[in-house]
């Protein structure tokens, strides 16, 4: 296993800024690396989504830099989106469209060989329990089976970088546990994750790194037993390291 | 002050909704434009007055005597402007069916459904009546002032009329959901809706134009074939007209039966109302299956792709597709016009070419608004490594593209009678589109594709810019196809129109 720092740089945001009217995210640096599950955890309005929108060209920095496997995402957006995904929490899908033919419109948009996007469209769709339903309509969809569909849609086109935000709300123990095997299958293949939850166990679970974001800024980050040595309580869980760690923001503030 | 849940109560309710609805329909959900929209109401009252002076103002000073001729022609308009308002009844009833809102807790409740519902329907009748009441009165207003108060009357058939038009909006509707079920209803419900409020005006001309080769209605109403075929004065048919020229039995006897009519109607259909809700409920579930014959990815680029994706979705949401086309209906009257005008020269056909060129603009204009603003998965298109003025070219070509395919048909037939009135509307057909994307585009806003009735509300700029510069461009066809260089104004109005637009659109938001 390669030592982290041996490890090509997925993804690095420098002196990140946007304000709307406060200041939403603070010139934020952060950097997530190849084959790593990154989480980005915050209390609500700490610019967690604010971050993720930027860095997959939704919203534009007022300061800063993103550079995305080398590439610089604000000045080359287009070469930055082919190798990235993005799934939100609320799944944006046609309703007149099956989960087959969303799958084949994203491929068309990403340019993918149409044979080969075939190929793992099926893949796709039987991993996440979509087969019996690759021909109906999304209209009648559950919230689940959208969310589902909707990462299909951002696993067609094989992104090296995949950007969730808050993938997990509303989904039910099986599709959620469905959700995590696909993504931390990605990140054994050399994937790399960001994601941000609110779901702390999830976290916990999943990330190899977690960082922890207030008021804009990244105030800790490291592996969940670095995360517990700045706090010093060695056996204290995530959402105590992440309470205290908060806590002692707002009070410095 | 009511007891919580009893009739009264729960009309109260449902005023405030109504009411708070209004509301948000005219400031767009945005409460600091209350002080715009009441001067703009003042000013809309202020004209609609003038327009009624102008065009009843003379009847009211001369006197209008209750003969066959004018009753008639009063019955023909009332019952058009009746057409109207039973369209939008239906409209009401079928989204008091589908839209879910405060049904599900409604339902829930312990309170009688029948109750609930009871007051719902005369809600129903109530808004359509108001509605009516609003849009009439400055004429009514105009005609009390030049003619006396008995025209007060009308006020009180016209409020009729809303009412009646609610309760056989909820009779018909209901009757459909029996016979054709829940899922159609939903979709045939609102076509035919579409159908009745035009087909009437629709009918009037195409009768006008078959008997006197021209598009006025009034030609029907007016003539001596009818005023000789129709019932003589004492009929019961002609109450609504004599109610509204001052009769005031007629007037009691219009007004009650309204009211017996919607008595029934709650009485008949209120307890099963709640029924056919969960009935409605239930639609959305039902798994639509694709045919086998797409399953394979098919190999396009990227523009292909999205353009494609817009006419599917277009293709599969009838009632969307019905509210695009609808204006298309209006062209059979012209298109019936044109094949008349065959053989009575150039005259005729020049008056279709302005016709053609505003349909084109209103149905270019909904196509983009569906394209740009109602696109369903903004973010996956926006992370797409496709750069933007490329995304946005794909989308314009799909609306051009369903805009020339509908037109096309027309101008080409329209070639075989002048082949330059046919080049002035495939240009103006083009033009008039262009410039209603061009509206669209520097007022896009993202929003549900459902909420393509209401688009008009977001901003009224935008509304009044694209339907501005369709009757700028319709009538720069008209002089155009008849060869006048006076076409050149309104050309320049409409280009000024659009470069006003682009000066004020506001920024991309970002």
């Amino acid at each position: 296993m390669m030592n982290r720092s041996e490890r090509p740089i997925a993804l690095a945001l420098r002196g990140l800024a946007k304000r709307f009217d406060r200041l939403a995210v603070d010139a934020l640096d952060l950097t997530v690396y190849g084959g790593e599950f990154y989480a980005l955890v915050g209390p609500n309005g700490a610019g967690k989504t604010t971050t993720l929108r930027m860095l997959v060209g939704l919203l534009r920095p007022d300061a800063g830099s993103i550079d995305i496997a080398g590439i610089d995402a604000l000045a080359n957006p287009v070469a930055a989106k082919q190798i990235t995904a993005w799934l939100s929490d609320e799944p944006m899908i046609y309703d007149k469209l099956t989960p087959f033919e969303y799958l084949e419109f994203v491929a068309g948009l990403w340019r993918i060989d149409a044979g080969e996007a075939e190929a793992r469209a099926h893949e796709l769709l039987g991993w996440l329990g979509l087969a019996p339903h690759a021909h109906e309509r999304c209209e009648g969809f559950s919230k689940g089976m959208r969310q589902k569909v909707a990462l299909a849609g951002a696993l067609v086109h094989d992104p090296k970088l995949i950007v969730l935000d808050e993938p997990l709300t509303g989904l039910d123990a099986g599709s959620a546990r469905m959700v995590k095997n696909v993504l931390r299958e990605r990140v054994s293949a050399g994937g790399t994750v960001i994601m941000t939850t609110h779901i702390l166990e999830v976290a916990e679970r999943m990330a190899d790194r977690i960082g922890i974001i207030a008021a804009g800024r990244l105030i800790a980050e490291g592996t969940l037993d670095e995360l517990r040595r700045q706090t010093g309580a060695a056996a204290s869980s995530l959402e105590d390291t992440f309470l205290t760690l908060v806590a002692e923001q707002v009070a410095a503030e | 002050m009511s007891h919580p849940a009893t009739l009264a109560w729960l009309g109260r309710h449902e005023m405030r909704l109504g009411w708070r609805d209004w509301l948000s329909l005219m400031t767009a959900g945005r409460r600091r434009r209350g002080r715009t929209v009441v001067i703009a109401l003042i000013v809309f009252v202020a004209f609609m007055h003038l327009l009624a002076w102008s065009m009843v103002g003379r009847y009211a000073s001369t006197g209008i005597m209750p003969d066959k001729a004018t009753l008639v022609m009063v019955s023909g308009t009332l019952l058009l402007s009746w057409s109207l308002l039973l369209s939008q009844a239906m409209e009401s009833v079928t989204r008091a069916f589908y839209a879910r809102s405060d049904l599900d807790l409604i339902l829930t409740s312990p309170v009688s459904p029948r109750k609930v519902f009871s007051v719902r329907i005369a809600r129903i009748a109530g808004s359509v009546a108001l509605i009516a009441v609003f849009l009439a009165a400055p004429f009514i207003n105009v005609l009390v002032a030049f003619g006396g108060l008995r025209w007060l009357a009308a006020y009180g058939v016209v409020a009729a009329m809303g009412t009646c038009a609610a309760a056989l909006a909820v009779a018909l509707t209901i009757a459909m959901f029996r016979t054709i079920g829940a899922k159609r209803t939903r979709l045939v419900a609102q076509i035919v809706a579409a159908v009745i409020g035009a087909t009437f005006v629709i009918g009037l001309q195409v009768a006008a134009i078959l008997s006197y080769g021209n598009l006025s209605r009034f030609s029907v109403l007016q003539s001596d074939w009818l005023i000789a075929r129709a019932p003589n004065v004492e009929s019961a048919i002609w109450w609504p007209a004599r109610a509204v020229l001052g009769d005031p039995a007629a007037l009691v006897a219009v007004v009650g039966i309204s009211l017996a009519l919607l008595g029934l109607s709650i009485a008949v259909f209120a307890g099963n109302f709640g029924n056919h809700v969960v009935a409605a409920a239930g639609v959305s579930n039902v798994p639509v299956r694709q045919r086998r014959w797409g399953q394979r990815f098919r190999r396009r680029s990227a523009s292909r792709v999205l353009r494609h994706k817009e006419w599917t979705l277009l293709r599969r949401d009838p009632w969307l597709m019905s509210q695009t086309l609808m204006q298309i209906l209006y062209l059979l009257p012209p298109a019936l016009l044109l094949w008349k005008s065959f053989q009575g020269g150039i005259g005729a056909i020049i008056v279709l070419v302005p016709v053609v060129v505003m349909a084109a603009g209103q149905l270019g204009g909904g196509l983009a608004w569906l394209s740009i603003s109602g696109e369903d998965a903004p973010d996956l298109v926006a992370t797409a490594p496709i750069p933007p003025r490329r995304i946005l070219g794909a989308k314009i070509e799909a609306v051009m593209g369903a805009v020339a395919m509908v037109f096309a048909p027309f101008i080409v037939a329209l070639a075989f009678a002048s082949a330059w009135a046919a080049l002035v509307a495939g240009l103006g057909v083009l033009v008039g589109a262009a410039s209603a994307t061009l509206v669209q585009l520097c007022f896009r806003t993202q929003a549900r594709r459902s909420q393509f009735r209401r688009r008009q509300t977001s901003s009224r700029i935008a509304t009044f810019a694209e339907a501005f510069s369709s009757i700028a461009w319709a009538a720069t066809a008209a002089l155009a196809a008849s060869g006048s260089w006076l076409a050149l104004f309104p050309a320049i109005i409409a280009i000024g129109i659009l470069a006003g637009v682009r000066l004020i659109a506001p920024p991309p938001s970002n």
